[in-house]
């Protein structure tokens, strides 16, 4: 996996919310590289900064959020480097996304023609019809029956799924080298994912793009990514290849995500549930952010954040556990 | 079966009315739920499941008459809940509670805890004013919230601790059957297996029946003992939870349950993979609901609504309603 | 959209019937013997008998809604008693002067009123939006024939740039469409504002973003459209108070319009043309409904649901 070169590196990124009550910092030195034509999954529950980093990428943060640091290397360019005017030809050009909620996503005043072709205006300065006739291309492409009807309609006559394959069109208009996929099925119902979720993959093998999935569920990992990264309150606490992360997941926080998923294999009466709850971001625990959840922590992991550290090849945890130091199991249960 | 019938559903509808044309006439019905029959027996947890727009929640609310039936009868300890008059169906309210997907979207932001849940003892009037607050606190005791966050307001909790507010105001009035709409849905999963936990453990603590509304599999399978799947109004297949996920009879069940992503990232499996949308319940499709999307549709589907039926070689109890399932999985028996 | 726009035509011809109900009650609503207050308190028995019989006051109120009602089908509305030329006569000249008035000053009411709200909107909380959020709420605090007689003395007076009265010439109009508008553009610009600030944190507005468009077409293209929704409906609320602020304008700036006719005639007790006023008043405001609807409508794909 590492051997190959990676389309977007994102290098300690940091971006922060200024309220009220001072710095919120949702995205706490990131890094990570997308690899080229493959889909890197970042997984994490609510809160953890998953969408926030997605965001920054595109630097298309809401007020009062902006990233205070960091670098997000595109095609050997620092992305945090350019101007608003050269990020706008990025953004649906080389690098798009889709986000969670289909239902609102589109614009209600506007046809599904008009919301696709504007893409192919402004970054491929087409006439209106040429536009046009490239929209209804990218419906048929995205799988929408009878496109041509489609193209004229308003989205409220839409169904979620086939606001979703819009989304996707919209995004994909331009062929960008990059899709980034915020939550994409979440509001969706189950047999629906399942046919957005094909269809992404399908896209990715003909037009041989690169995905961000975000997501909080696991099993959609499972079924899209090769590379998975795990956040918890702004960090990456872990970072492998799919496959063995499922099969041996080396942070407590990864692991404890397993066990309290419930399970079709194994007849357990009770979840094996993380105590407690995530803590705000606007106040830390001062150690490890796990530590107060975390039924292995030790003295050292309540005083000191760990390192995301290299174990292995192409596998990275967070953890003391892992350290020359520590004097407990090296053992984390997991029910795999 | 042995087991006490707590609750009888016979044919229940529940249509909404859309409104149109010059005078505001009714010009058509959502069909909601379109005559569903189901038992629940008590202390087990049935589980009504489907995609959006199955009318899963509807029945819930039709049940507990938070929506008025448009049809059908609901039968409670074999007592017709339609001839009830109002003061008799208050009384039987207690018995019968609900938790919703987010608890605090019907709970007054200006209220402490402790007093949301004084107030629900209240309107029942079962415990003595002097005792309601120590009460109170020996609810929140029970799922699992402090002493000290008794006087704080709904906005000051996260997720799981609305829901753990939700379940205690559930609880306060001793029900016996608890409807769980989508109770843990919005829930991040290390928070929600913690709900999901204390709601098997209340559920023997105090003998309480579950009718559990959800559109997620995974989680149905661990809770529940039986599983109805509902599709387009309609009862698609009643089973006990083993023979469901193992032994479905129901094309659209296997559907559904093929769609869920599973955990083994290198076992790429075969996928049912369902195309089109949900049809409208407005105008649903003649015959069998779901013959606009099932792959073995036949022209007896697209003519003749099945019926919920049981099989020789099925455990007792496991109805499914499509005409063809002995050809499709009769030989498959295992 | 055709059979909704034919729909909402018909719905407005019980809302007329009303219109004209109310408008032919008013000579009966006052107190009195209207025959004798027309004629004069002093008026001998014959003249008051006369204008009695000329008003057919004498006649069962059936008969009289049905002869009202009669007349205003062939556009009769009846005579002044004043000057004794019919009540459409009477209007005629006046009408276009006020429906300029009230055109000029909701046409600037809406430009003010849009700009100032979409600015405020996109630099939300800075020093522009509360400076324009406090100038708007000066805007609709102040009574407009108090700015009317403010702007006459430090425009007309002291500065001498434009004349402080009539009607007839662009420069005298300024003044009383400035008058006029202010009030509206207010409204609209604190209304946009708020409109703005809930689409700008649609998720749309975010896909547009995301689709790579320049901010000003984000705002524009798709935020603004959104935006006017509701902007409509107070659009159409704010042209009732436009024609009964002309009342006050024309007085304080002398131009001979409706608002300024029908003071005159009130003050005459002229009621045959106070009734022709109100009723072409409310037929305006009617038909300005109608077409807010419309428009509303037209905005509002999402309407056509249902």
């Amino acid at each position: 996996m590492s051997s190959v070169e990676p389309i977007l590196q994102i290098k300690d990124l940091r971006t922060s919310f200024f309220t009220d009550a001072g710095e919120v910092k949702a995205v706490d030195g990131v890094t990570l590289d997308v690899p080229k034509g493959g889909t890197l999954g970042v997984v994490g529950e609510s809160g953890c900064g998953k969408s926030v980093m997605a965001l920054s990428i595109l630097q298309l943060l809401d007020q009062p959020g902006k990233i205070v640091g960091g670098e997000i290397i595109f095609n050997h360019e620092d992305l945090l480097q350019k101007s608003e005017k050269e990020m706008r030809y990025i953004r649906g050009n080389n690098i798009s996304m889709i986000f969670q909620e289909p239902m609102t996503s589109l614009n209600p005043v506007y046809t599904i023609g008009e919301q696709i072709s504007e893409s192919y205006r402004i970054h491929q300065n087409m006439g209106k019809k040429e536009a046009y006739k490239k929209s209804l291309e990218m419906l048929k492409l995205v799988g929408i029956a009878s496109p041509e009807k489609r193209l004229h309609q308003y989205p409220y006559e839409l169904s979620g799924g086939m606001r979703q394959r819009v989304m996707i069109a919209m995004a994909l208009a331009c062929r960008p080298d990059l899709l980034i996929a915020d939550e994409p099925t979440t509001a969706l119902d189950v047999t629906v994912q399942a046919q957005i979720l094909e269809l992404i993959r399908e896209l990715q093998a003909k037009l041989g793009m690169s995905v961000i999935t975000i997501t909080h569920d696991l099993g959609i990992v499972a079924e899209t990514c090769c590379r998975v990264a795990v956040m918890y309150c702004g960090i990456i606490v872990e970072e492998a290849d799919t496959e063995e992360l499922f099969e041996n997941p080396k942070h407590p926080y990864t692991a404890g995500l397993f066990n309290s998923l419930p399970r079709h294999d194994l007849e357990k009466e009770e979840l094996e549930a993380i105590d407690g709850s995530v803590p705000s971001l606007a106040d830390m625990p001062p150690g490890c952010r796990f530590s107060p959840r975390c039924r292995y922590a030790e003295e050292i992991c309540l005083q000191q954040n760990p390192e995301l550290t290299p174990l292995g090849p192409g596998r990275m945890v967070r953890c003391w556990i892992y350290s020359d130091g520590w004097k407990g199991t090296k053992e984390v249960a997991h029910y795999v | 079966m042995s087991k006490k019938e707590l609750l009888r559903v016979e044919d229940l509808k529940l249509y909404f009315p859309i409104k149109g044309g010059f005078l505001g006439r009714t010009v058509n019905h959502v069909k909601a739920v379109d005559g569903i029959s189901f038992s629940v027996f008590e202390g087990e947890t049935v589980s009504l499941v489907g995609e959006s727009g199955c009318g899963k929640s509807t029945a819930g609310r039709a049940i507990l008459r938070l929506e008025k039936p448009t049809g059908g009868e609901v039968y409670y300890e074999d007592l017709n809940m339609n001839s009830l008059n109002k003061q008799e169906l208050r009384t039987l309210r207690k018995d019968l509670q609900i938790i919703f997907q987010d608890p605090f979207a019907s709970i007054n932001p200006r209220q402490t805890v402790v007093q949301v849940l004084e107030e629900a003892l209240l309107i029942q009037n079962i415990v003595p004013r002097r005792q309601r607050r120590e009460r109170a606190l020996e609810l929140l005791d029970t799922v699992g919230l402090k002493e000290h966050q008794a006087d704080r307001y709904p906005h000051e909790f996260s997720g799981g601790q609305r829901q753990r507010i939700g379940i205690a105001r559930a609880l306060s009035l001793n029900p016996k059957l608890i409807v769980c709409d989508e109770a843990v849905s919005a829930l991040d999963v290390s928070i929600r297996a913690q709900i999901l936990n204390l709601l098997k453990r209340l559920q023997k603590e105090f003998q309480l029946t579950y009718l559990f509304i959800s559109h997620d599999l995974g989680v149905v399978r661990h809770i529940s003992d039986r599983v109805i799947v509902m599709y387009l109004g309609r009862i698609m297949e009643v089973a006990d939870k083993k023979s469901l996920f193992e032994k479905s009879r129901h094309p659209y069940t296997r559907a559904l349950l093929s769609a869920i992503p599973v955990l083994k990232p290198s076992q790429k499996r075969e996928r049912i993979v369902l195309t089109g949308d949900v049809p409208s319940s407005i105008n649903p499709p003649v015959g069998c609901r779901f013959h606009t999307r099932c792959s073995y549709v036949q022209d007896l589907c697209r003519a003749e609504e099945p019926e919920l039926r049981l099989t020789g070689d099925m455990k007792e109890g496991h109805v499914a309603a499509c005409h063809y399932f002995e050809e499709l999985y009769g030989d498959k028996v295992g | 959209m055709l059979q909704f726009i034919v729909r909402r035509f018909f719905q407005t011809i019980p809302v007329i019937l009303g219109v004209t109900l109310l408008v032919f009650s008013l000579i009966h609503l006052i107190p009195g013997d209207p025959a004798q207050i027309m004629a004069g308190e002093a008026a001998p028995e014959a003249t008051v008998e006369a204008m009695r019989e000329r008003l057919g006051l004498n006649d069962p109120l059936h008969v009289q809604y049905g002869r009202y009602m009669g007349n205003l089908l062939q556009g009769d509305l009846g005579q002044s008693v004043r000057s004794s030329r019919s009540v459409v006569e009477e209007i005629q000249p006046r009408i276009m002067i006020t429906i300029r008035l009230a055109l000029y000053s909701m046409i600037l009411s809406i430009i003010l009123g849009l700009i100032a709200g979409v600015v405020s909107a996109v630099r939300r909380y800075g020093i522009l939006d509360a400076t324009l959020m406090l100038t708007a709420l000066f805007g609709f605090s102040m009574p407009n024939f108090w700015l009317g007689l403010m702007l006459i003395k430090l425009v007309s007076i002291d500065l001498a740039l434009l004349p402080p009265s009539g009607w007839g010439t662009w420069q005298q109009a300024i003044l009383p469409v400035i008058t006029l508008g202010t009030g509206g553009a207010a409204i609209i610009a604190r209304m946009t504002r708020s409109s703005m600030l809930d689409v700008i944190n649609q998720d749309y507005i975010r896909t547009a973003r995301a689709k790579g468009l320049k901010e000003r077409m984000v705002i524009y293209k798709h935020g603004l459209k959104n935006a006017l929704i509701p902007v409509v409906t107070v659009v159409g609320i704010e042209m009732g108070m436009l024609l009964s602020g002309t009342v006050l304008a024309e007085t304080v700036f002398a131009v001979n319009g409706m608002g300024r006719l029908a003071i005159d005639a009130i003050r005459a007790r002229d009621f045959p043309l106070v009734q022709g006023i109100v009723l072409i008043f409310a037929l305006i405001f009617v038909g300005v409904n109608l077409v807010v609807d419309i428009s509303y409508r037209y905005l509002n794909k999402r309407i056509e649901l249902n």
